[in-house]
């Protein structure tokens, strides 16, 4: 590691052509309302600011470096003229004020993204208020709770979360005011009918569901599922956060689902940040536009609008203080113009391609596929119980590992149901060469497990640092820099 | 055109190792009737060119005069620096932190943001960002009611002069979970909360007070004053601040006796372009006491196995992939890049161009209000100081004028007859650090040739 910024500060330094000189410093507020300290900042020079930072980004790992297969998080090639693009001075310089008619380039863009994305959930409603995929999940069940009680139908105080979902979801289902159902899922990957059965009834609000699931494989009864959850007066969520699987092949509103969200910082090739920002937009059938978070861009007669009246007049409100993460949207709406329809068609086949090719070849290695038998969807799982077992070794330890070889470790232990887990997901924009690469790389991993698993064991060996004690850090937060 | 660098013989190598004719039986499992075999063929692909060139037909559609417009989004100076760096690949396609050996730089790049955002607001603990301000009040809410011991209700007083979506996003995400808020009106004099409807709550149970400093007016709030009351009453203070602002006003660890409790805000101040209302970040910083009930991400320096220091993400028992139903919030992706560019903002600028950033804006703001109100049709709606915005109140309908005025290149300002229809045509108007003299007397002589015209 780097020393944090506040060491090399020297006092009275300071980036010179940055400083806002003062004519007077002279105002106009009585001094009981002023500051009377200076807040710690660095005093540092320019110079120093971009060697620091420059030096940081340097000890991470991206999508622009390095193979980074993390499963459920579809870590694809974010094309750089999407920023380039969305950085054009008009676009950076408009306030979230600015009249419809200094603001209808943007708009038409938005406009036109929300026609597309109708067209690959399958939807009728959209909305892209949220901000992140958690904001998504919270506005979709948000809508659910709220169509329920429209209908003075205030007994749904469930929803259904299968034990595969991701965190959020029974997050969401919490913050929606709602009381989580756990159903498990089979042997085989798909949800347990049995089970569902007896869990739903006059008190279910809905379900959510992902298809494919976080298992890596279709839910095949979907459309059974569909059935039983409306019979019994509830609705579908579809946790559309990774869409990648089904991308020209199949769609949500074709299976049944009412309302789903998704990500734009996965599928639409928007990137992560290291942690954010996303976009989350909502999309739904026809008897839940009315629910759908506001504001919502539209087409009047003249212009392009952004309307927070109309068809949404029993909306579940505001999300955002203003429209969302409107940056990251004008990137996903780049990135579709550039792949076009039938660009999209060819993402969901070569994503399902290099994640079924690399599981066959895991395989082949000797790392256990839960579900081998099964076809996998953008990604799939190995689990390293029998390793652990016999060698001592964890997924953790093989996820430190993999970053001595320059390759971003799997998502690990996530689904929780798998014991030993590592989720992989190569996405569609790695080629077979890069694949093989990590394939001869997790083999010589296979045989130091077996043969010197004290390497695993300590690992990462080649990074800056060791492995880093999380136990340490809560036991003793230490959350912010002090002078020693 | 879609990435993909596949070239035949590599298709037809992984085809056969999968021992698969063709791609389409990789989706066997998916029932038939569910298959769609393409999309309504709604847009041709486009190369990188042909992109550019849409992109910037779109965008000179967008092209607009000097902008006044402030209410929750600010025009500041950012330098070239900050997206230069924040903007490297190694930050922008990196994911969450959760391999911290492969993270260190995204790790202490936010550490460095938790210190700095704790100094700037005068509280002990700061998390990794939020999605932006309004959604912080709603986060702050429910922190409140898991941080107030003392309080056996879920009510909220809120500011009416608190940004009105500000108000709205609260009620969207707390108010499931049970949480009331009630609006505190302000004094129609200062345009600033009154003290007197604030005591009328003083035998009720309250978790928490919600005060924007400098509020939607750009008012200055009695901030010592509410707050003392808050705790003498057992109700937490969360403050809802401007970033640059409170260089030069009070930070809330230092309000009233013992200081505000939990401080939220919108960072977009701090190196955001103003790019239609997002991404900007939301911050998050409290009092040592209350730190196990932030909800979001939070960065802890620790060591590693030989002893070197270094970063991690802490105590992550507190969210949702640990505690899925219990988590104290459902926030997973925050906006981890907009605080990495903040950082470098804040690097760069030192306490020093902060303060000096805050005080320019307060001049120029104060140098328009004196221009404007020497026409006699104009006046300031509210007695008392302001920070860098205003309100004026006009003889014609607030939006005719706006659009009069975007006519001689002016982005008048925000039209608050919507959200405070009591007010009349009242116009909220904002001058930054970016503005020159000369700026400032193109808006006063278009608003004179407006006047003249309308």
């Amino acid at each position: 590691m780097s020393e944090a910024i506040f060491e090399l500060s020297q006092t009275g330094r300071k980036a010179n052509t940055q400083i806002i000189n003062l004519k007077s410093t002279k105002i106009n507020i009585n001094n009981k309302y002023l500051r009377t300290n200076k807040p710690l900042m660095p005093e540092v020079s320019e110079l120093e600011v971009i060697r620091h930072y420059t030096t940081l980004s340097q000890e991470n790992f991206s999508v622009d470096t390095n193979f980074y297969p993390l499963g459920s998080c579809t870590m694809k090639y974010n094309p750089h003229c999407l920023h380039t693009l969305a950085s054009l001075p008009e676009f950076l310089n408009r306030h979230p004020y600015a009249l419809p008619e200094n603001s209808q380039g943007f708009l038409q863009c938005m406009h036109e993204m929300q026609t597309m994305l109708k067209e690959i959930v399958g939807m009728p409603g959209m909305s892209l208020a949220p901000m992140a995929g958690a904001q998504g999940e919270f506005a979709g069940v948000s809508m659910i709770r709220a169509y329920h009680l429209s209908r003075k139908d205030t007994k749904r105080t469930e929803i259904i979360v299968p034990d595969a979902a991701h965190g959020t979801n029974p997050a969401s289902a919490t913050m929606a005011g709602f009381n989580v159902v756990e159903v498990k899922t089979k042997p085989d990957g798909d949800v347990d009918l049995k089970e569902l059965k007896k869990k739903i009834g006059p008190q279910t609000a809905g379900i959510m569901l992902t298809n494919p699931s976080t298992l890596g494989v279709f839910e095949r009864q979907i459309t059974k599922i569909s059935k039983m959850i409306h019979d019994v007066g509830g609705l579908l969520y579809y946790d559309g956060a990774n869409l990648n699987a089904i991308l020209g092949k199949a769609r949500p509103g074709d299976m049944g689902f009412d309302v789903l969200h998704l990500n734009l910082h996965k599928t639409f090739g928007t990137p992560h940040g290291g942690g954010g920002p996303g976009s989350g937009p909502v999309a739904c059938c026809k008897k839940l536009i009315p629910f759908l978070p506001i504001p919502v861009i539209k087409k009047s007669a003249k212009q392009y609008i952004i309307s927070s009246t109309g068809d949404h007049h029993k909306t579940i409100g505001h999300l955002s203080a203003f429209c969302g993460n409107a940056g990251i949207m004008l990137r996903a709406y780049i990135y579709l113009r550039l792949l076009g329809a039938k660009g999209l068609d060819r993402v969901g086949e070569f994503a399902t391609l290099n994640s079924n090719y690399l599981m066959q070849k895991l395989s082949d290695a000797g790392f256990e596929v839960p579900f081998i038998e099964r076809k996998a969807s953008h990604e799939f799982i190995v689990s390293l119980r029998k390793e652990t077992k016999q060698y001592h070794i964890t997924a953790m330890d093989v996820a430190k590992r993999l970053l001595d070889y320059g390759k971003h470790a799997p998502t690990v232990y996530f689904p929780l149901l798998i014991p030993e887990c590592l989720l992989i997901e190569p996405t569609e924009t790695e080629s077979k060469q890069e694949i093989d690469k990590f394939v001869e790389v997790m083999t010589k991993i296979m045989h130091e497990i077996k043969k010197v698993p004290e390497m695993l064991r300590s690992a990462p060996h080649a990074t800056k640092l060791r492995r880093l004690d999380t136990v340490k850090a809560a036991k003793e937060p230490n959350l912010v820099w002090k002078k020693q | 055109m879609p990435f993909i660098p596949h070239t035949e013989q590599d298709i037809k190598e992984m085809l056969h190792t999968l021992n698969l004719k063709n791609t389409e039986q990789l989706f066997s499992e998916i029932p038939k009737n569910l298959r769609i075999k393409h999309y309504r063929d709604f847009l041709k692909p486009l190369s990188e060119m042909q992109v550019t060139r849409l992109m910037k037909a779109r965008a000179k559609k967008d092209k607009a005069g000097l902008c006044f417009i402030g209410a929750g989004a600010y025009e500041h100076y950012i330098p070239a620096p900050v997206w230069d760096l924040a903007a490297r690949g190694e930050f922008m396609t990196a994911y969450t932190p959760y391999q911290a050996e492969a993270s260190q730089g995204t790790l202490q790049t936010i550490y460095e943001y938790q210190t700095m955002i704790a100094n700037l607001t005068g509280m002990d603990v700061s998390n990794a960002s939020l999605y932006d301000g309004a959604s912080a009040v709603g986060e702050a809410a429910l922190m409140a009611i898991r941080a107030n011991r003392n309080s056996e209700t879920k009510k909220i007083l809120v500011a009416q002069t608190l940004h009105p979506n500000y108000r709205k996003v609260a009620k969207t995400i707390a108010t499931p979970q049970d949480v009331e808020f009630i609006d505190i009106p302000y004094n129609k004099k200062t345009g600033t909360t009154s003290l007197k409807e604030l005591h009328k709550f003083r035998s009720e149970d309250i978790t928490a007070v919600v005060i924007q400093q400098p509020n939607f007016f750009g008012g200055i709030e009695e901030a010592d004053k509410i707050t003392d009351w808050a705790h003498e009453h057992n109700a937490l203070v969360i403050a809802v601040v401007n970033p640059i602002a409170i260089t030069l006003l009070k930070e809330p660890g230092a309000w009233g006796k013992k200081g505000a409790d939990i401080v939220i805000g919108d960072g977009q101040p701090l190196g955001c372009p103003l790019a239609s209302g997002g991404p900007y970040f939301g911050f998050m910083s409290c009092k040592k006491e209350h730190f196990r009930t932030m909800p979001g991400r939070i960065i802890g320096k620790t060591t590693d196995t030989e002893g070197k220091p270094g970063y991690v993400l802490n105590l992550q028992a507190r969210e949702q992939h640990i505690r899925r139903a219990k988590a104290t919030s459902n926030i997973c992706t925050n906006q981890g890049l907009m605080a990495t560019a903040s950082t470098i903002f804040m690097s760069l600028l030192g306490a020093e161009s902060l303060y000096n950033a805050a005080i320019k804006c307060h001049q120029n703001s104060h140098k328009l209000k004196l221009m404007l109100t020497k026409s006699r049709k104009i006046k300031t709606l509210f007695a008392g100081p302001t920070f860098h915005e205003f309100v004026i109140s006009t003889k014609h309908p607030t939006h005719t004028l706006l659009s009069a005025l975007n006519k001689h290149g002016i982005q008048g300002g925000f039209d608050l007859s919507h959200d405070y229809p009591e007010l009349g045509n009242a116009l909220l108007i904002c001058a930054t650090e970016t503005k020159t003299d000369d700026d400032l007397k193109a808006y006063a002589q278009a608003m004179q040739k407006v006047e003249a015209e309308l």
